[in-house]
């Protein structure tokens, strides 16, 4: 019962969040909502006791790289930007996949959960939190991409100093 | 009795001391700044100004509270909201005790104890950030602006080693309960010295306690740290057109994360309620000596009086301090009352610091603090931390 | 839901009332007299020349870029130093490579300037 309705207050906090963003004209607007939504996603993952992702969703995706949004938002002023130039070109674009994903989601209700291959449900943990658990499969089982990430980071790191000191 | 009462009961005694200590912390703040400044500070309202926090909130309620007419409204309303919900969140998972057996029913002095507690509290203070931007930006002034993006870009940057000097512990410790991080700096090394992390080999964590302190002064916008209010150059910061109770909120919100740091400083480096010495070697009986030393000041000071009514307001204090001293004699309630006293005296120490530190220290140029975070504080607390992980590594079988 | 989540709800009730009940405490209590000028973006008493929708230095874009990059990095310790003594030399060494591009990357950005203010 407490979980349905914190479920549904999360659900409806992602959602709403969600269809705000993209509707908002003010691009402040539309990262605010964006931040709303990415709490009600954290907020799910707490129900779910995937602790550590909660952390991260907060610390990294509403800590750090929505201020970032908030920042270059902010800064460049682009409510102004906006106004200057219209992407109305993109519409059809944009209609036609809007339709073609629409039709997906249709296809898989229509043919309800049964169509879908789920894996089983993993067993409950033996002992420890989540965050152990992370532990264990981040640096034993999927050591390589844990490594690959740290070679992303590097080029990220180079890629937004060129962009932001080009003249240095 | 009912988990669910149970917590109810705790929430609202959590808040009830918070709320007290948020309002007796700005008196405490004035009277020790005044002193260091050869003042007297508040000592109008009520004995030794002791009703002026009490005054300050009626003021500030009376208060005219004006929405400016150039401001985005939703936005200017939320921030001082959000800032003080974020600033109070974080108690939740702070330990205050351990278990404690109270009238037959046993439960931790702490609301709740998750099994990822730091990384909870650090989230928190993640999101903090949006109170002073948003305030910064839904304000519409370049004053306000300025402030908010500068105060953010601050938070974040002193994230990093903050974050860096957390992990610290973790390593010696192996958990993210703050609950389980406390009990393992329990006990005595050669009998005397507290298994605390800042005295806890391999490596000794002095260099991450003083990183995570610095970084607090950042995170909580503190003298010598404070340029999101510089006031003689952006005025107020990002709080400059707010008046009223919403102003009160921004205050409100430091003086809480100033109370949730220094708890955190607590727990992960000085070893949290845990005493400073053995029992054996009579640390129960410090609050006792203590509080009956403050109360025998007061009564000599109120004998001989250097101001009207210290002969009376003086003699009652004493006369209330020794009976505070009294009460840790009683073994039933000092059991519960001991841990108590170590972890607030270790966290009134560090918040006297910030009190002491704001009026010694003139304030950082921003470039200069920019460049101090990312320049130094960053590497060294990158460094301290795998010292900590190669010697940790070296002495684990 | 795990019990232990129960108190932060509550809790999480507690910090969201209070601001709630002070700012509506505050509203019936106090005098509202609002005119033109008191109601001007406070700019030391002079009018305000432009908005302050503006734009403002790029510094804080590199210091808000660079903080989302060591962030990944931090969080990722975590975990690490949770399962520190279980993971061992493997770990340590794990993370030890994880480090040495960070810190390529660190050193390099440091060369070029982008962490100096000015």
């Amino acid at each position: 019962m407490l979980d349905a309705v914190f479920f549904y207050t999360f659900a409806l906090m992602t959602l709403t969040g969600a269809v705000l963003t993209i509707t908002r004209k003010s691009a402040v607007h539309s990262a605010i909502w964006l931040i709303v939504s990415l709490l009600g996603v954290a907020g799910l993952y707490l129900l779910q006791q995937a602790e550590f992702l909660f952390a991260v969703q907060i610390v990294l995706y509403i800590g750090g790289i929505m201020v970032l949004f908030l920042f270059v938002i902010m800064l460049v002023n682009l409510d102004e930007a906006a106004k200057q130039r219209q992407f109305n070109n993109q519409r059809w674009i944009a209609l036609g996949c809007a339709v073609i994903v629409g039709a997906e989601i249709l296809y898989v209700l229509a043919k309800g959960t049964a169509s879908l291959s789920l894996p089983a449900p993993a067993a409950a943990p033996a002992a420890g939190g989540n965050t152990e658990q992370i532990a264990v499969s981040l640096f034993r089982d999927y050591l390589l991409p844990f490594e690959a990430a740290s070679l992303l980071l590097l080029a990220a790191i180079v890629g937004s100093v060129i962009m932001a000191k080009r003249r240095a | 009795m009912n988990f669910f009462i149970l917590s109810l009961i705790k929430a609202g005694i959590v808040a009830f001391v918070l709320m007290t200590t948020l309002a007796y912390l700005q008196w405490i703040e004035r009277k020790v700044i005044a002193h260091i400044q050869l003042r007297v500070g508040p000592r109008r309202v009520g004995p030794h100004g002791l009703l002026q926090p009490l005054a300050d909130v009626i003021k500030l309620l009376t208060k005219e509270d004006m929405i400016p007419s150039h401001v985005h409204t939703l936005f200017y309303l939320l921030a001082p909201f959000l800032a003080v919900m974020f600033a109070l969140i974080s108690i939740a998972v702070i330990p205050f005790g351990g278990k404690v057996n109270i009238l037959g029913v046993e439960t931790y002095m702490q609301l709740t104890d998750l099994n990822f507690g730091v990384l909870f509290i650090l989230a928190m203070s993640g999101v903090g950030v949006y109170g002073v931007a948003l305030a910064g930006w839904s304000s519409n002034n370049k004053y306000s602006l300025l402030g908010g993006l500068r105060s953010s870009a601050q938070m974040i940057s002193y994230e990093l080693p903050m974050a860096l000097a957390i992990a610290c512990p973790l390593l010696m410790v192996n958990s993210l309960s703050l609950r389980e991080i406390v009990d393992a700096q329990g006990g005595f090394f050669l009998g005397v010295i507290p298994r605390w992390a800042v005295f806890q080999g391999p490596w000794p964590q002095l260099l991450g306690f003083l990183v995570f302190l610095i970084a607090a002064f950042a995170e909580t916008n503190r003298v010598p740290f404070d340029l999101p209010e510089a006031e003689n150059e952006l005025v107020a910061g990002f709080h400059t057109e707010y008046s009223s109770m919403k102003f009160a909120s921004f205050f409100m919100a430091e003086y809480a994360n100033m109370v949730t740091v220094s708890c955190m400083a607590t727990l992960l480096f000085l070893g949290g309620w845990q005493p400073l010495f053995p029992a054996e070697y009579g640390s129960k009986f410090i609050p006792t000596l203590l509080f009956a030393f403050s109360g025998a000041i007061a009564i000599y000071h109120g004998l001989n009086p250097a101001r009207k009514w210290d002969n009376i307001t003086l003699p009652a204090a004493g006369v209330a301090f020794l009976g505070v001293a009294l009460i840790f004699l009683i073994p039933i309630v000092a059991e519960i009352l001991l841990p108590l006293f170590w972890f607030a005296a270790k966290v009134g120490v560090i918040l006297f610091l910030f009190i002491w530190i704001r009026g010694t220290l003139p304030r950082f140029r921003y470039d200069q603090l920019m460049r101090f975070a990312w320049t130094i504080l960053f590497p060294v607390a990158m460094v301290n931390l795998l010292i900590t992980a190669f010697l940790v590594a070296v002495t684990t079988k | 839901m795990p019990s232990s989540y129960i108190p932060i709800f509550i809790f999480l009730a507690v910090a969201i009332l209070f601001p709630i009940v002070l700012i509506v405490v505050a509203k019936l209590v106090r005098p509202s007299a609002p005119f033109l000028t008191k109601l001007e973006a406070y700019e030391c008493g002079i009018k305000a020349a432009s908005n302050s929708r503006g734009r403002y230095t790029v510094r804080f874009y590199i210091i808000a870029i660079l903080f989302v990059i060591f962030d990944v990095e931090t969080i990722f310790l975590f975990p690490w130093a949770v399962r520190y003594k279980q993971l061992g030399w493997f770990g340590v060494s794990e993370v030890g490579v994880f480090l040495v591009f960070l810190v390529i990357g660190y050193l390099w950005a440091y060369k070029k300037g982008a962490l100096e203010w000015i």
